[in-house]
């Protein structure tokens, strides 16, 4: 073996070095991944969906469409305003309802009712829904997402905690989507 | 002082390569005014880092109170409004300039061999420009930053599998909320400026080492084999020192700008912010600065089948094809006059962009969603109408059709104008578009009694011009026998 080939003391030292180096780097990196993406693996179904009121039942009257707001289940003390939502709420009748989200199924943005023409609009690109959430026109290629909702004891509530996004849903197994 | 200045120098030991770099000899023709926007968005670049240094002086980064001290640097701090909009405009303009020193690039054929690299670090540089432009916007947290950050997730969330992750990842939690703001915060303040820092460094060095494209000449063609030596031979021959042959120009441009960023600050202000970012506050209709506004029309002009794979494919084809560009075409003429497609396709995206950018700023997509209670029918097309038919004109406001169908130049123009719908449709098919709905229309058929449908047909038949005679189906008055008299009269 020729002397230059041959591994020298102080070669091996800068190589075990450099794995040392490596080994604590990604001792190090662990942790800090797991942190950068913790709000991607905390699960969904016992972190942060909960059931939330919105009112009794005697505020949303029977056969019409009313606007309830609602605190996010789960807030922050930066949150500030952003933790309190928004959403449509239609008593059929009796104790029969459906909760909306006011995010369009097509990008987001925030529908209106219209009572008397009985169709939500959207300021933004147009999408048009009827009052049973369905999609009448315009660019959302399916209904207003709605939420799962309960009455007890007079009170209406809804499952709530995650913003609708149009996109496939994460296939959890078991768990009811929300909000679909 | 020249002491002082040799004492400093003999530790850096850095006025030699300055002084090599600054003398550097360029083609004497690239001491032109076509070579100054590089060093332009450089100049707004620093702009950039020093006025954002001091907004995140005031700013802070909390969802409970960004639009807080947004307001405190508008109104209470002093000449906070003149840095908020020094910052903003800055952006504005560094956009603009980075697109149009790309066109100048590309027209000049300077990224051909040996200048890829350089182009291909640009093109990360333009990405990061623009990742700048969309986390500055939702540093400024109003409403239209809260929804377009919901617009940012519901295009994300259409990855396929990755989708939902991908929102949470962006949102850094379920909703829009605090952390949302403070990890857009960390992109726009540490990640985007510290990458852009270093390629900037990366995109000079390379300027500097392979020299700046000379200015092409029709029929001279870049070959590898011998594009090196003729372009050292060119700055030989026909070479002047960058400074100050050709410095002073960018130095007059830089300046230019810098005064017209400063003048458009003084005079319109700072940008926003909007109102509260209150999700409660449901009447706003959003809407994105003006660099992202053609994407804003064109996500509602794309039929939906394609929407989804036009904003998932397009961005990567678009940015491969940028990437890819120096190794399809790396050699080869570099002049404008010898590549017609290259002009056409700078052509085609300039006007497509524009007519994009132009049509946002009327929005006819767009439902007006006070037209049915803010613009009244105008008078003349009540003239010499019918109780009946006047009947209609209210239903026509009171269902919103006013939101969507314009009247008279006023209203919404979702749907066609009906200033002479008569004249397209007959009654039959007024009342089958109004029932049934179709082409983009809603069906009304639920929300309207016969009588409301009946007294609204009778209103739109009166719609055509004075001297058009409305639609009529000539076989009905066949069928019928005496379907003129059952038709109801569009003028009495």
């Amino acid at each position: 073996m020729s002397k230059e080939s041959m591994l020298s003391r102080r070669g091996l030292f800068m190589k075990i070095g450099i794995l040392f180096n490596g080994l604590v780097a990604t001792a190090l990196a662990v942790p800090m991944v797991r942190f950068l993406l913790s709000s991607v693996t905390r699960g969904r179904g016992n972190a942060y969906l909960s059931w939330v009121p919105l009112g009794s039942v005697s505020e949303f009257p029977e056969g019409e469409t009313r606007l309830a707001t609602f605190r996010n289940p789960y807030v922050m003390p930066t949150d500030g305003k952003t933790v309190d939502t928004a959403c449509w709420v239609r008593r059929i009748a009796g104790e029969q309802f459906q909760v909306f989200a006011v995010n369009c199924a097509h990008l987001g943005c925030p529908v209106r009712w219209f009572p008397q023409s009985g169709l939500f609009m959207c300021p933004c690109h147009g999408g048009v829904y009827y009052r049973d959430g369905a999609r009448a026109s315009g660019p959302p290629e399916r209904g207003l997402f709605e939420y799962p909702y309960k009455v007890q004891n007079g009170l209406v509530s809804i499952e709530a905690g995650e913003l609708p996004t149009p996109g496939p849903r994460a296939a959890l197994a078991g768990k009811k989507l929300p909000c679909a | 002082m020249a002491q002082i200045a040799e004492w400093f120098d003999r530790r850096l030991q850095l006025a030699v390569p300055i002084r090599e770099a600054a003398e550097h000899p360029v083609p004497r023709n690239t001491a032109s005014w076509w070579y100054v926007f590089g060093s332009a968005a450089l100049v707004v670049f620093v702009l950039q880092l020093v006025s954002g240094i001091l907004l995140a002086m005031i700013y802070v980064p909390s969802g409970a109170e960004a639009w807080n001290s947004l307001q405190a640097l508008n109104h209470d701090v002093t000449l906070g409004w003149f840095i908020r909009a020094l910052h903003g405009w800055g952006s504005n303009f560094m956009v603009a300039i980075v697109l149009i020193h790309m066109v100048q690039v590309f027209l000049f054929g300077a990224y051909k061999f040996p200048r890829e690299l350089t182009w291909i670090v640009g093109v990360f540089l333009l990405l990061m420009t623009l990742g700048m432009a969309f986390s500055g916007q939702v540093l400024r947290f109003d409403q239209d930053a809260y929804w377009g950050l919901g617009i940012g997730a519901s295009i994300a969330s259409r990855v396929p599998l990755m989708g939902p992750a991908i929102v949470k990842l962006m949102l850094g939690g379920p909703i829009i909320a605090g952390a949302t703001l403070s990890r857009f915060f960390a992109l726009h303040v540490f990640v985007i400026p510290g990458m852009l820092i270093g390629f900037v460094c990366l995109h000079l060095l390379m300027v500097l080492k392979l020299g700046i494209n000379e200015w092409p000449a029709p029929g001279r063609l870049v070959r590898r084999a011998t594009y090196e030596s003729e372009y050292h031979e060119l700055t030989k021959k026909d070479g002047v020192p960058f400074v100050p042959y050709a410095v002073w120009k960018d130095l007059f441009f830089a300046a230019f700008i810098l005064l017209a960023v400063a003048a458009c600050a003084a005079y319109f202000g700072p940008f926003g912010p909007t109102g509260r970012p209150d999700p409660t506050v449901i009447q706003t209709a959003p809407k994105p600065d003006y660099f992202f506004l053609w994407l804003y029309a064109l996500l509602s002009l794309l039929p939906p089948s394609m929407e989804t794979p036009a904003l998932l494919i397009g961005p990567v084809v678009a940015i491969l094809g940028l990437l890819l560009l120096p190794f399809l075409s790396g050699e080869g003429e570099k002049s404008w006059r010898r590549r017609p497609i290259a002009v056409l396709t700078i052509l085609l995206i300039a006007i497509s962009l524009g007519t994009l950018t132009h049509l946002s700023g009327f929005t006819p997509w767009s439902p007006h969603m006070n037209a049915w209670s803010g613009d009244p029918v105008p008078d003349r097309f009540l003239h010499g109408t019918t109780a009946l038919q006047r009947q209609g004109a209210l239903v026509f406001q009171v269902k919103q059709c006013r939101n969507c169908h314009s009247l008279g130049e006023t209203g919404g123009q979702r749907g066609p104008a009906l200033d002479s719908v008569a004249v397209r449709l007959t009654q039959d098919q007024l009342i089958r578009q109004v029932i049934q709905g179709g082409g983009n229309m809603p069906a009304y058929g639920k929300n309207l009694s016969p009588a409301e449908t009946t007294a609204l047909v009778a209103f739109l038949e009166t719609l055509h011009p004075a001297g058009q005679a409305p639609a009529r189906d000539a076989s009905r008055e066949a069928a019928l026998g005496d379907g003129a008299e059952r038709r109801a009269p569009a003028q009495p």
